[in-house]
């Protein structure tokens, strides 16, 4: 009994997986046949990525503010304050950067995805729209999809520079180091290696931000309640699945040797 | 013209379907005409909006063939049911309106689905079928802003701004009071005797039923006028029943050999 108990639950977990990979595929090739929704692909890039900037800008300032605090305590203790701009860029553009941006979309995105998508689903929205001859997955999916794996790298980008000027506030004000200091040692200490690492995650990240959303909110079910749950799942589910795969593309990323 | 009024507009052959081994549908058969009414009655859980979304091909039948215009679409994939999708305009259960759209949009959204880009065309026919449901005041309001009533007819001006052949309502007068019901019944007959649109209606009010088999839709204040004074049988399609129950076919027929027939399940019905 115990034996059937699990084999249902693991059953149940790779049906889970080859649905969200289908709808993840399915959904991107969708955009290179007609009919497409660009309207709805800029409506999207507006309210995700556009939307996204405050707490994005400020996440990411205030990340790098309070690396190069904490760091500036060890390396004072070895005599290297000076290379506090180099601590914080490496940190911030390989890790905090992709990482803390990717998880605040995803608070404000999957959940928003979700919700969106499940109260469509259980007024019966979705099925209107088949009735009318979309196909939601054109009309819904593939224009969050794209509009999220546009404007997540360049959150990113956006992102590590605050985060680089958060960190040079305090190396200025707190440690006192000259402004070409800071920024000589953060610029020197990125190589491509670093910058390829930072500019990849995001792409994986935002099929993990824009996908589970979709994912669970097309799966709602059970009225208004249903839609709290599934927004509640999408959240849980994309912000671990981002620290999990982080850890599993640094490692292969480390692997990769550029000359 | 005369070679397509002779195929059924909508055909079920044999349907039966169930939900995780639980029969919803059980070797349902039925034709309806073109321009022909069907009324679909039954007690809620008997499989009625089930057969509209077969219908449409939003679900799939376990056995059994669901012709469209002489067209079996079950094998059909979801690309080929799409483009057949769009000559047939469905009326659901609440309306679903889009609710982040304007009643403009909503309406216009079938026209946009079917690559009109020209916006005077689009504002022209949305004005029209506005006008048609006598709803043209609410053109610029949200769905959340407007009463059920008023939701649902603007639910049926969405489905017909594309000109479709049929027409599926999912209980279109539920849960409204009795006169803003009879305005919904009205339309119903409007569509049907102006544009010669075929229509399968899901009701458990009979009334509807009755209302739809006697009368038709004339202009002017009246709205409606008995079909036997107005000599109007011989050329009005018929309007026929369908009574489900426990998802199999209990009765079917005309509304007078329904009203004769003294069954206990029926006559529940009638009163």
């Amino acid at each position: 009994m115990i034996n059937g108990w699990v084999d249902d639950l693991l059953k149940r977990r790779v049906l889970a997986v080859q649905e969200f990979s289908g709808l993840v595929f399915n959904s991107l090739r969708a955009a290179f046949s007609p009919p497409r929704y660009f309207t709805d692909t800029l409506i999207q890039m507006d309210i995700i990525g556009f939307g996204s900037l405050p707490i994005v800008l400020l996440t990411g300032f205030f990340t790098g503010a309070v690396l190069a605090l904490q760091t500036y305590r060890t390396l004072g203790t070895f005599g290297e304050v000076g290379l506090l701009g180099q601590a914080v860029s490496l940190s911030v553009v390989r890790e905090l950067g992709p990482v803390l941006t990717a998880l605040m979309v995803t608070g404000r995105n999957s959940s928003g995805i979700a919700s969106e998508l499940g109260s469509m689903l259980v007024s019966e929205q979705v099925d209107a729209m088949r009735a009318l001859g979309t196909d939601p997955m054109r009309k819904l999916v593939t224009p969050r999809m794209y509009a999220t794996l546009i404007t997540l790298p360049l959150l990113t980008i956006l992102s590590d520079f605050f985060g680089l000027m958060g960190g040079y506030f305090v190396s200025y004000y707190t440690a006192h180091l000259s402004t070409a200091q800071y920024w000589t040692s953060a610029y020197q200490a990125l190589d491509v290696q670093d910058v390829f690492q930072g500019l990849i995650k995001p792409v994986f990240f935002s099929i993990i931000v824009a996908g589970i959303g979709c994912y669970f909110g097309l799966r709602t079910t059970g009225g208004t309640e249903g839609v709290g749950r599934s927004t509640t799942q999408a959240v849980v589910a994309a912000s671990v699945l981002i620290l999990v795969f982080d850890f599993f593309i640094t490692k292969f990323l480390i692997g990769i040797k550029f000359t | 013209m005369d070679q397509s009024s002779s195929i059924p507009v909508l055909e079920f052959d044999h349907v039966s379907l169930s939900f995780d081994e639980k029969p919803v549908l059980t070797d349902i058969s039925f034709q309806v005409e073109q321009g022909g009414t069907l009324m679909l009655l039954g007690v809620a859980g008997t499989g009625k909006s089930v057969l509209l979304k077969l219908t449409l091909g939003l679900l799939k039948p376990d056995a059994g063939k669901i012709k469209l215009e002489g067209q079996d679409v079950v094998p059909l994939p979801e690309s080929e049911l799409q483009p057949i999708r769009k000559h047939i305009g469905m009326v659901f259960q609440e309306g679903a309106l889009f609710d982040s759209l304007t009643v403009y949009e909503n309406v216009a959204y079938p026209l946009r689905e079917a690559r009109e880009t020209v916006e005077a065309t689009i504002e022209k026919r949305v004005r029209e079928v506005l006008g048609f449901v006598e709803m043209e005041q609410a053109i610029d309001k949200l769905p959340s802003e407007l009463s059920g009533g008023m939701r649902r007819r603007v639910s049926i001006a969405r489905a017909i701004s594309n000109r479709p052949s049929m027409m599926l309502y999912d209980s279109p007068t539920a849960g409204l009071d009795p006169i803003t019901a009879h305005t919904i019944t009205v339309l119903i007959a409007k569509l049907r005797d102006m544009e010669r649109v075929s229509s399968v209606v899901v009701t458990h009010r009979l009334q509807d039923g009755y209302v739809l088999s006697n009368f038709i839709y004339a202009p002017g204040p009246q709205a409606l006028v008995a079909a036997s004074t107005h000599g109007a049988t011989d050329h009005t399609p018929a309007t026929r029943f369908l009574v489900l129950r426990d998802g199999g076919i209990y009765f079917q027929g005309t509304g007078q050999e329904l009203a004769d027939k003294a069954d206990p399940y029926l006559h529940k019905f009638l009163i």
